[in-house]
This record gives C-alpha cells, structure tokens and sequence, in this order.
C-alpha cells in the first residue's frame, strides 16, 4: 500500500510523526468524522486493556486453586464461572479451560494460527507470543522451546501443548512451589508469573529438588 | 486458507526472544490500532472471523514482514473498503468523501468497561446431536479450503482421540465470509507428537487442537 500522502504531509508540515503514525492519526480522524468511533470510547479501551487487566488476574485464580479444593475442582471442571466467582471474565476469555501440571505432565498454550490468549486472566499477550518463532515451534518443538526460557523439565515429564484453534481459552494452573505451606493467598499469587499460567514458566521460588528445611 | 499465518511446525524462524518488562504497547499508534479495530467490530460490520480472515489474507511476504499491529492496521483498511464504510481515497487523505453508512451500533464510553467484563460469547444452541464423543477415535479431514479455516495444515489427515466436547460455536468457515453462524459442534483432538512430527515428535508428548465437526471423520 502507498504511504506517499502520508510522506507528504510528513515533510510539508514538519510533524514528527512517522508515515505509520500519520496513517493511523488520518484513519481515526476520519472514522470519527464519519461516526463509527468515538475517541472517548478507545481511550477507555485503551486504559482498560493497559492498566486494568493483566496476569494479575490470572495469579489471583491460581492462587485460590492452591488453597481451596473445592474451588480448584470447580475450576477444572467448567473454568469460566468458576473464574467469575472472583470478578474475572469478558472479553476473549469467554470459553475458559484451564489445564492443570502434574508431576507428570507439564501444559503448555499456543496459538499457531494467530495470537488466542485469554484476555481477561492473563490481559494481552506479549509479542513473542504472536511472533512467527513460538507459534512455529511450540508444537513441533516444546522441550527446545522451554530450555529457551530456562525451563529445563524431567525427560519423564510429558508435554501436552494446548493450540488455540477455536475461541475456547486455555490457562495452566501451575504446581504449588514446595514450601509455601501457610502461605497467603496474597502471598501464593505473588509467586505466579504471567509465563507459568501459559505454561513457558514455572511460578517464582519453586526449588528445582524439594528441600528439607530445618525448623 | 493455506496462508502465512498457518505457522505450527515451521521452521526457519530463529529463536523465542523474550522481553523483559514488556510494555503492553510499543508505540502510541499500536494503541489506536488495537482500539480502532475493537470498536469497528463492535459496529457489527463484520465479525471476529472475518477479522482474522482479512489478516490471514495478505500476501504471505507482507504477513510475515509486518509487525502484529500493523497487520492489524492493514486488515482494518481492507475491511473498511470492503464493506464501503470508509474508500481507499478516503482512508489516503484521512478525510470524508462519502456519505457515511449506517451501522448497528457504536462502541460508547457509557458502560464500555462492563460490556468487555461481560464478554461477547460465541457459544449457540442446536439440535443437531453431537457426532463424536470423548475417547473416541477421529482422523483430521485433508481438507484444504481457499477461505478462512481453523484447521492448522500440521494435522490434517492426522489420526488422535477426542478428549472433550466443547459444545456448539459459530463455524468460522463460513462465518468468516459472510456464509451464517452456523453453529457447528467443537471438540478437542488430541494427537501424539509422533503422529504429528514422526520420530521427531517428543517422546511422549501430546498436541491438542480445537476442531469443529466438520473438520473430522471417524478412525
């Protein structure tokens, strides 16, 4: 596509806008000229998705799995109004499942065929995650994908990767870190990171032996 | 479509590279972008299939040379001379030619927080029975439609087992052109990574994918 007007104004008018910029400014002016956006509404779209909902959302649902049974097998079970007891849902997030590690099995989520992340758990997902490199490798290549975030799991783990080809959303609950017993909820969730609940990662502080701590 | 976005199991693109402290956006433009396109959807002027469909239809080089909110840029100038909401020229000078068309609906400031929270579903009813259940054996039809799938080219003609019925959604395929929401019955397929990968698969290891009824036969 041509960018030549944008250039053009670009030198006349001595903006500093990039032809990209310009293109977008001219788009948005004229969409709302013609009455099919409202800039009031992008900025509230804006401010919810870059301020409000993020994987601290997501850290708040793995934590109540951690230490509320009965939660976690709500959880498991039907995902979405599970998640909506705590406040959380809307918007690419409304067919939840989440998939829970095991000793045995590690979960991992991709979307090979665009960018499918759940929204309201997880906010919006990050570059690499829409990159060509994760998407190619994360079904043909999960173990050489993990050691490139420095996850190293036991060969006798098994992999199961979770495409997201459909508008179902999967989020990982993570294994609880050994030693946490009497952690907070507050606590628990400060530990999930926004990779462990995709499954790149494995949540903060979790030793890679168990220890026996002396008391 | 057998597009550049169908990019499970290819090779050649290099390594994962994590940022650090990722911002949400990287520009000012990415912001608007990701906005705008949330609101013309929200016109009604086409849905979410069709959105993917207008990315997943740029020439392969240029999909695979832009950035994520650029070909989001690009998709949403195609949609907006297709349906006739906004022409090429229009979209050049940033300024209004035409009339402008009607639309169902415009995306308000007024309880804008509340309607993303509640989501829009893509969950409809049927009455057609479902075809398959859990632990049943299924191939992957080697279907491959010129227009919008979900079926990823990597496990086409591919045999696993269902693990879970979903339950009924909007058919992309058609959804995505045009064609009616047809609600169609989702199950997820589970395949073992040497099905899919050969000896090269993960000892082990099990891919799942999100497949509608009429991506598959019985094995």
């Amino acid at each position: 596509m041509s960018h030549h007007h944008a250039d053009h104004d670009h030198v006349h008018h001595g903006s500093d806008l990039s032809p990209v910029e310009a293109r977008v400014r001219a788009l948005e002016s004229l969409l709302t000229e013609k009455g099919y956006l409202d800039p009031a509404a992008l900025d509230a779209l804006v401010e919810l998705y870059e301020t409000k909902v993020g994987p601290h959302l997501g850290a708040r649902v793995v934590a109540r799995a951690w230490v509320d049974p009965a939660f976690r097998a709500r959880l498991l079970a039907e995902a979405t109004p599970a998640i909506a007891e705590l406040g959380i849902g809307g918007r690419g997030g409304e067919h939840m499942v989440v998939v829970e590690n095991t000793p045995e099995t590690h979960n991992l989520v991709v979307c090979t065929l665009c960018s499918c992340y759940p929204w309201p758990v997880l906010g919006l997902p990050p570059v690499w995650y829409k990159a060509p490199p994760y998407r190619a490798r994360a079904v043909i290549d999960p173990r050489g994908v993990l050691a490139e975030f420095g996850v190293t799991l036991p060969e006798t783990t098994r992999i199961t990767v979770w495409d997201s080809t459909a508008e179902t959303r999967y989020m990982v609950l993570p294994l609880r870190p050994a030693g946490t017993e009497g952690f907070s909820e507050e606590a628990l969730a400060a530990l999930v990171t926004r990779d462990a609940m995709i499954g790149t990662g494995l949540p903060k502080a979790l030793p890679v032996e168990p220890v026996e701590m002396p008391v | 479509m057998n597009g550049a976005q169908d990019l499970g199991g290819a090779h050649g693109f290099g390594p994962v590279v994590p940022e650090p402290d990722e911002p949400v956006f990287h520009a000012a433009w990415e912001r608007r972008v990701f906005a705008m396109a949330l609101a013309m959807g929200y016109t009604g002027a086409w849905n979410l299939d069709g959105s993917r469909a207008a990315r997943e239809s740029l020439p392969p080089a240029e999909y695979l040379a832009s950035s994520y909110y650029a070909i989001w840029l690009k998709a949403l100038e195609k949609q907006l001379a297709a349906t006739g909401l906004a022409t090429p020229a229009e979209i050049e000078t940033g300024r209004a030619a035409e009339p402008a068309k009607p639309v169902a609906r415009v995306l308000a400031r007024d309880g804008l927080e509340e309607r993303f929270r509640a989501g829009f579903p893509s969950s409809r009813a049927t009455d057609a029975p479902a075809r398959f259940a859990p632990g049943d054996a299924v191939q992957a039809r080697n279907i491959h439609p010129t227009t919008h799938t979900r079926l990823p080219r990597y496990v086409r003609g591919k045999r696993g087992h269902i693990v879970r019925v979903d339950g009924v959604f909007v058919y992309p395929d058609t959804s995505a052109h045009g064609a009616g929401e047809n609600p169609t019955w989702l199950y997820t397929v589970a395949f073992s990574a040497q099905e899919l990968w050969g000896e090269s698969g993960d000892p082990g290891g099990t891919v799942t994918v999100a497949a509608f009824e009429p991506y598959l036969e019985p094995a």
